[in-house]
């Protein structure tokens, strides 16, 4: 197997994902196609040299449709010889699409690859592409469906997690965002958006909140009681876990990930196809694993994705410095750190989703990015990065620098 | 006039070229859809379509009725059967109606459905495989699509007419709640082109055959589009997906009806018609060969029809009407049944103890009354002439010519015989003397009466005005008289009776016993009271045990059990429950009543376990299965009801089923306890209960009744039934 580098990452700063959201006068494509103009840019690229690229998208419909990662390496003025594709993982995508550029390098059938994702929430809404999980009478009741709110806040009941344990951890979130931001610990990776006309539209991200604090996200109101209560989700879930008396729910727009718009981009290559274009290589990617689990409660994956990844690379818990995790909802990240006696100190160092929003297909490319660079700033070795799946599902990437 | 196999539908065809299918079945009051009228309706199909002087078709009725659905008493004799049958001939034989309507609606001809009565199931689905329907005022008019009730779904097209004529939101609450539409409702939702006086039905058909006539389905026309769209329409999908959940919600995946008929929706919507009946015959064949359709049909339908019907009268015994009913006990149970009584016309005389205690009985109906007028659903004239014949009193003189009493005071022997003594001073020889009680054995209390012959048990259900069982008691001594006349006023009441012999807890409350002491007693195994619960619901059980408990009460619960002990101190066996009872008992737990029991209750009656039960019974480290507790739930019931048939309390296993669903609330989709274990299969029912009971205790061993029908192959139902 080669050995599988890193030799650079770009995103762009994530847009609040509404009408009044900066980004949302640019198209999927346009804003697909930034990341990938970057890398070329910024490391003097011959596009000729790419043999693949990976983009995560989670709707892929309408403008977000087709084979968004291919329109976005046209858009992008890469040469034509650069072949795309787009896979879909759920809130994994942006992960899962590093990975599957890295396999192609670890298995000798790439020099030079390209993942990422793109997902503008703004134009393309969440369940824009429907799908059988909900709708499907016989694979809704097949896998007892429920919306993933109430996930969340089953899987917090499950835990015996109160309303203030994902309050405060939400409120720390958005102080570790804006002081990351202060201190310009993400300039190596942000690329601001320009418009075809190359007036900028947006630099930094949009969603935080830095005076966020327990007691102001108390006054929110949780957001799937109704859904729970009246639509008859709740009874859903307790058929699955009748040990639970009642689902309590505490999840709400404050301790949930944001919808953003938002996309980003990794280079990954072999030794010798780095040498030959003169890239550095920042890292290397020591394993990466995908888990299926029980899928109504859907959202304990990271850590069995971990569990399955630090396996593949022969590493335990420990070898870890720095831990990245989707904060799709606080609950997920305080399972996490319980189930693998992580710190509160290694987890999301500079904030996440519950701050800076979750852009579904690129979210899992820009983490991996955003903790590479925490790891160059402190001088730390390792870290894994991962992320919950719809469906039940996990994703998970070890990378070491080098 | 020509006529067709079985006569079952006249066919003649006038100067004008209309031929009129007059379906009225010799023999049978309603019209209703079995092979031969097939082969009937199949013969003038084929008439219509080869007879060039044939313009068009008019689909009526000879009876009052249209059309009143499938036969289900024919279908019930041969549903064993059908489980069987090889998968492809179960979907031809479950297509052979869809099938025929394809053809009539291909006739190359015009044909119109004039609906001069109730046209339900298959009766409704020949209207929408017409090409146009008119509807007759006649008041009582129904049409509607109510297979899901017996765990079935309109397999004759319906799935596939309806929401490609309404929209598939518009359908929905009619296939999956069977929900049915007077003529005006019909005309306004669109199941029906037209709606005219009753006189003027046939002309109105023909009117629309001589004006307008199209002989071609919407549907059948290129490019047709569903109303407000297919099933991935935006418009629609949603209501997929909430659909999806609250069926769920309701049914706990016990029934597979309504997904069933979710499912041909979704799928059916998206498919060429031809191809969407095909799928609605093969979603039909699923439910037919399942246990819950067979259970459903059976107990919901059939057996609850014959014990209605007096299955247990004895014969030769010429009817009875009740005139006047005496009532004594003017409590919860006295005041209802006085209440349902006047309903049905019967003066009543409520007596109790003291004038403020009976009018305070009166009371009740007073108010239950008041809503219906105040919901329109009762003129304020009737609701007075109802109640101007409750007459609350104090003397028992005023029962010198009752027809029959129903003596229904506190649930003590002393107490009731008392009162008994009492009636027989006054009571007229031909008075039959009705106890309400849930356990005490009649036999016994028929020792206080003089004439212990007209003695009998009447055990009501709470509420009494609104739950549809009687449970009829047997003493040793009771006539056949006085059975065929209680038996008759339970008919007036329009209430369904079982019959059963008398025992410890005859069959209800044995029956239902059996589940809230083995859950109680799950509580001291140290199984967590939130799991317990649950899985009680998810079975089907309409409450949790713990909070049925808590209704009742702890004290009530305490009280029932030293009764018992006392009155069989030979058969008595502490049940598992009795610590837990007492348990709470001495912490003053006695339930809701005090806002504290199992439960916590607050001040807006929202209740939550009581975190201190976990303490007093500490959780077992490893709990089982919700698969095991389901099934430990549903069996314990089901191995009781086989005692209980085992000792001769149960006339017939209709009785039992019946009971069990209509009196104490075991879940419909089983039908009821011996269908359930029919079809489970007795073998398989044997050896799952023999793993309970190793896993959890001997209430769950299998009786030897159960043993002996395994080694001699019955079954409780169908051709090998054991009676």
């Amino acid at each position: 197997m080669q050995s599988t580098y890193i030799y650079d990452h770009v995103r762009t700063p994530r847009g609040k994902g509404k009408p009044d959201g900066s980004l949302h006068e640019v198209t999927p494509v346009w804003l697909a196609s930034r990341p990938l103009v970057a890398l070329r840019e910024r490391n003097g690229l011959d596009t000729r040299a790419v043999d693949d690229v990976v983009y995560g998208c989670v709707v892929p419909v309408g403008e977000q449709g087709g084979n968004v990662g291919r329109m976005a390496v046209l858009q992008a003025d890469f040469d034509q010889s650069v072949p795309a594709l787009q896979i879909n993982r759920y809130c994994g995508s942006g992960l899962e699409a590093v990975s599957f550029a890295a396999a192609k390098v670890m298995g000798g059938q790439a020099d030079l690859a390209i993942g990422g994702g793109v997902e503008m929430m703004s134009r393309v809404p969440m369940g824009a592409d429907g799908g059988a999980w909900a709708q499907d009478p016989q694979v809704a009741h097949k896998t007892y469906f429920i919306m993933q709110g109430i996930s969340a806040d089953l899987l917090a009941s499950l835990r015996g997690h109160s309303r203030a344990d994902v309050d405060a951890y939400s409120a720390e979130s958005h102080v570790r965002a804006a002081r990351a931001w202060a201190e310009g610990r993400f300039d190596k990776s942000v690329v601001p958006v320009q418009d075809f006309l190359g007036l900028e539209l947006l630099g930094r991200d949009e969603t935080i909140r830095p005076g966020t604090t327990v007691d102001s996200l108390a006054a929110l109101k949780p957001a799937f009681t109704e859904m729970g209560e009246k639509y008859g989700y709740d009874s859903v879930a307790l058929q699955r876990y009748p040990q639970v008396e009642q689902i309590h729910h505490i999840h709400h727009a404050g301790n949930s990930s944001g919808i953003v718009d938002g996309a980003a981009a990794v280079l990954v290559g072999n030794a010798e196809a780095g040498s030959r274009l003169g890239l550095m290589p920042r890292a290397r990617i020591r394993a990466f694993a995908a888990i299926g689990s029980e899928p109504t409660l859907m959202l304990d994956g990271p850590a069995l994705a971990a569990r399955r990844a630090l396996a593949r690379a022969g590493m335990q818990a420990s070898d870890i410095d720095l831990w990245e995790l989707n904060e799709a909802f606080a609950s997920v990240v305080l399972t996490m750190m319980e189930e693998l006696k992580i710190p509160h100190e290694r987890m999301n160092v500079n904030g996440g989703a519950i701050a800076m929003g979750h852009p579904l297909g690129a979210t899992g490319a820009m983490i991996l990015g955003t903790v590479l660079d925490e790891l160059e700033r402190t001088g730390k070795q390792t870290a894994l990065i991962s992320l919950c799946v719809a469906a039940g599902m996990g994703s998970a990437m070890i990378i070491e620098r080098v | 006039m020509t006529t067709n196999p079985g006569n079952i539908i006249r066919y003649t065809v006038d100067a004008d070229g209309i031929a009129t299918l007059m379906i009225d079945y010799p023999g049978k009051t309603m019209n209703v859809i079995d092979l031969a009228f097939m082969d009937g309706l199949s013969a003038c199909i084929e008439q219509i379509r080869a007879d060039e002087q044939v313009k068009g078709a008019i689909i009526t009725s000879g009876k009052d009725s249209f059309v009143a659905g499938a036969d289900l008493m024919g279908m019930e004799a041969n549903i064993d059967k059908m489980a069987g049958l090889p998968v492809a001939e179960l979907v031809e034989q479950c297509g052979s109606l869809s099938r025929l309507l394809r053809r009539l609606e291909t006739c190359g001809k015009p044909v119109v459905a004039a609906i001069n009565g109730m046209a339900l199931g298959g009766g409704f689905e020949i209207c929408l495989a017409s090409h146009y329907r008119v509807a007759s005022d006649a008041p009582g008019l129904t049409v509607g699509l109510p297979e899901a009730q017996v765990g079935l779904l309109p397999g004759a097209g319906g799935t596939q007419r309806l929401p490609r004529l309404l929209g598939i939101i518009a359908a929905m609450p009619y296939l999956m709640e069977g929900k049915q539409a007077t003529a005006k409702q019909a005309l306004k939702a669109g199941m029906v082109n037209e709606v005219v006086p009753a006189a003027e039905l046939l002309a109105a058909a023909k009117r629309w055959l001589l004006d307008q006539p199209t002989a071609v389905q919407p549907w059948d026309v290129k490019g047709f589009k569903i109303p407000g769209g297919n099933p991935l329409d935006p418009r629609v999908a949603p209501a997929f997906v909430v659909g999806n959940t609250m069926v769920q919600a309701k049914t706990f995946h016990n029934m597979p009806a309504p997904l069933a008929i979710q499912s041909c929706l979704y799928e059916g919507c998206m498919l060429p018609i031809d191809k969407a009946l095909r799928l609605e015959s093969k979603y039909m064949a699923e439910l037919s060969r399942g246990p819950v359709a067979r259970g459903m049909i059976r107990t919901l339908f059939v057996n609850k029809g014959k014990a209605e019907k007096g299955m247990h009268r004895p014969a030769g015994i010429a009817p009875f009407t009740c005139k006047k009913l005496g009532l004594i006990g003017a409590g919860m149970m006295g005041a209802g049944i006085a209440l349902v009584a006047a309903q049905r016309g019967i003066k009543v005389v409520l007596i109790d103890r003291d004038d403020d205690t009976a009018a305070k009985g009166k009371g009740h109906a007073e108010k239950v009354l008041a809503r219906l007028v105040e919901k329109g659903h009762q003129t304020r004239e009737k609701a007075d002439a109802i109640l101007a014949r409750i007459t609350p009193a104090t003397d028992y003189e005023l029962l010198r010519d009752a027809d029959l009493v129903v003596e229904a005071v506190f649930e003590d022997r002393a107490i009731k015989a008392e009162v008994t003594r009492k009636l027989d001073a006054v009571l007229p020889a031909h008075c039959v003397l009705a106890t309400n009680t849930s356990a005490l054995p009649i036999t016994l209390l028929a020792q206080a009466s003089r004439n212990p012959e007209r003695y009998i048990g009447l055990h009501f259900f709470s509420p009494a005005d609104r739950m549809p069982l009687v449970e009829v008691i047997r003493g040793k001594q009771t006539s056949d008289d006085t059975l065929a006349r209680a038996l008759d006023f339970i008919g007036q009441l329009k209430k369904t009776p079982i019959v059963v012999n008398d025992s410890p807890g005859f069959f209800t409350s044995r029956f239902i016993g059996a589940f809230v002491d083995d859950c109680l007693g799950m509580v001291a195994e140290g199984i967590a009271p939130a799991l317990i619960e649950n899985c009680a619901k998810h079975a089907g059980m309409p409450v949790g045990p713990l909070a049925i408990t808590d209704e009742l009460s702890i004290d009530l619960a305490k009280h029932a059990g030293e009764a018992q002990a006392r009155e069989f101190p030979d058969t008595y066996k502490q049940g598992r429950s009795v610590p837990v009872i007492k348990q709470l008992f001495e912490l003053g737990r006695m339930g809701r009543k005090v806002g504290k029991g199992f439960y916590d209750y607050d001040a807006a009656g929202k209740k939550q376990l009581w975190p201190g039960l976990a303490e007093l019974y500490p959780q077992r480290e490893v709990q089982p299965s919700a698969h095991d507790l389901k099934q430990r739930i549903l069996y314990v019931q089901a191995v009781e009801g086989a005692r209980a048939m085992e000792a001769g309390v149960l006339l017939a296993p209709a009785d039992g089923d019946v009971g069990a669903i209509l009196g104490v609330g075991f879940p419909a989709y089983t039908g009821g306890p011996f269908c359930f274990i029919d079809g489970i299969g007795l073998s398989a029912f044997v050896a799952e209960a023999n793993r309970l009971a190793d896993l959890f205790g001997e209430q769950l061993r299998p009786p030897q009744l159960l043993r002996d029908m395994v080694s001699r192959g019955q079954t409780f139902y169908g051709p090998t039934a054991r009676h």
